[in-house]
């Protein structure tokens, strides 16, 4: 069945049987490959996107209830001008090793920052409680985060423009 | 991982999905959240034939308050209930439960109807929803069946529902006495299912006697367990730290845990004893402070 939907600000559509998830839609048909597939069983967070604004593990969702809605992968989170503000945090703290969660991470980060610009650590905590890294580097996750906090860098008024100025438009 | 192929419908009135079932019986399944039922179709312990979809119709998720109860749509999420202001005032145990589901983003997608229709004897809704005396709201094209929480679950992942039948909501009698309640859950790590888990609610008289108690246990029998015996040992009684013990003692007595890999049939059996008698403590506590 034909499903379409707004991934990072452009409207995207395909056919699709009802049974295929929204991270395989997402690799498989868009092409969009940084959404990862880790344990399949809504474990491990690696799939995690953004659901009109909100992280969801996208191997525990079909596609076709994501129609109509707003989608953010990793892929929409830079732009043109350069690195969001959790991104530039992740780059600035060492926040990733192999790279595998970093997806999802980033994606829950971004999320929190925009509900809550200034967390605490304790909130930090609980917000990356459904991605697992595993190379366990989960000290400078959350210094990622807490240095893309202090940066002021993620207002939810204008992220992308302070980004672009505090990366340095890499 | 994907499941075995199935249709889909969207409905976006209730009409139309209950004609849906009434159509397809048992050979469909509703979908709110799908926090239980995708994984199910993926490993494919559940292969319906038909998927309907209840997400898209208007009016079921809704936090809503009558006289004496508060009301939760069948499309009200987990992260729903954390925020609720209402739920906050009226019945602060199950924000308390809330937080201890999955993890943050499982409860942006799980809904609480949605969990107790599965009815994972290992599930934290059903509990609570014991504990408090809930009432299941299900719907047919015949009407409206209101089936008490105590007669909702039958058995592992089996309900009192009928496949013709969708639940619109739980109400849950919020009492006007001084009320409190706990929920205390032993996990192995955040976001794991329960070891053991224990939900308390209660309402004492005016003269601080126990007017009313509900115990719910998680993970320690074949459903969700209603603790009836240990709440009759609190009823009517002031709630001293030895009528505490001794309904605890009598709460582990009902539980039915199995030896698995999160511990042994004797080490629940006695966490339950531990946290009914302080989950008991706690919520008298907090119906004394009028904080419910």
């Amino acid at each position: 069945m034909k499903v379409s939907m707004i991934v990072n600000g452009s409207e995207r559509s395909g056919d699709v049987e009802p049974r295929v998830l929204l991270v395989d839609f997402l690799r498989t048909n868009l092409r969009l490959t940084g959404t990862h597939i880790g344990c399949d069983t809504s474990s491990c967070g690696a799939c995690t996107v953004l659901v009109d604004g909100e992280p969801v593990k996208s191997c525990t969702v079909l596609a076709v209830q994501a129609g109509g809605r707003g989608i953010t992968t990793v892929e929409g989170l830079a732009t043109a001008a350069g690195l969001s503000p959790i991104q530039a945090g992740f780059h600035e703290e060492h926040g990733l090793q192999c790279g595998f969660c970093t997806p999802g991470m980033m994606l829950v980060a971004t999320s929190l920052l925009e509900r809550n610009p200034n967390p605490t650590e304790e909130e930090i905590r609980w917000a990356i409680s459904g991605n697992i890294c595993r190379c366990t580097g989960y000290m400078n996750i959350v210094k990622a985060i807490q240095h893309a906090a202090a940066a002021g860098q993620a207002s939810a008024t204008a992220p992308r423009e302070k980004a672009a100025a505090a990366a340095g438009g890499e | 991982m994907f499941p075995a192929a199935f249709d889909y419908r969207a409905p976006t009135s209730l009409d139309e999905a209950l004609s849906i079932l009434a159509q397809h019986g048992d050979a469909a399944k509703v979908l709110a959240g799908g926090q239980s039922l995708i994984p199910l179709l993926k490993l494919r312990f559940s292969r319906p034939e038909m998927l309907v979809d209840i997400a898209r119709i208007d009016g079921l998720g809704k936090v809503g308050r009558d006289d004496g109860h508060v009301t939760v749509g069948a499309l009200v999420r987990h992260v729903d209930i954390e925020a609720s202001k209402e739920l906050a005032a009226s019945a602060p145990l199950m924000r308390e439960a809330a937080h201890w589901i999955a993890d943050p983003l499982v409860r942006n997608r799980g809904t609480l109807v949605g969990s107790i229709c599965h009815a994972d004897p290992a599930g934290d809704w059903g509990s609570v929803m014991l504990a408090m005396h809930a009432d299941v709201i299900a719907r047919s094209r015949s009407g409206e069946r209101v089936i008490h929480a105590a007669d909702f679950f039958k058995g592992p992942f089996e309900t009192a529902l009928k496949p013709d039948e969708v639940v619109t909501e739980v109400r849950i009698p919020v009492g006007k006495g001084p009320g409190g309640g706990a929920y205390l859950k032993l996990e192995r790590k955040v976001g794991d299912f329960a070891t053991v888990a224990v939900a308390i609610h209660l309402h004492l008289d005016g003269g601080g006697k126990v007017e009313t108690a509900g115990i719910g246990l998680t993970a320690v029998g074949p459903t969700n367990v209603k603790a009836t015996e240990a709440e009759r040992a609190l009823q009517g009684k002031e709630p001293t730290d030895q009528v505490i013990a001794e309904a605890a003692r009598i709460a582990a007595e009902t539980a039915q845990p199995k030896d698995d890999v999160r511990g042994s049939a004797a080490y629940k059996k006695d966490m339950v004893r531990v946290f009914v008698q302080r989950g008991l403590k706690t919520a008298v506590a907090r119906a004394k402070e009028g904080r419910r």
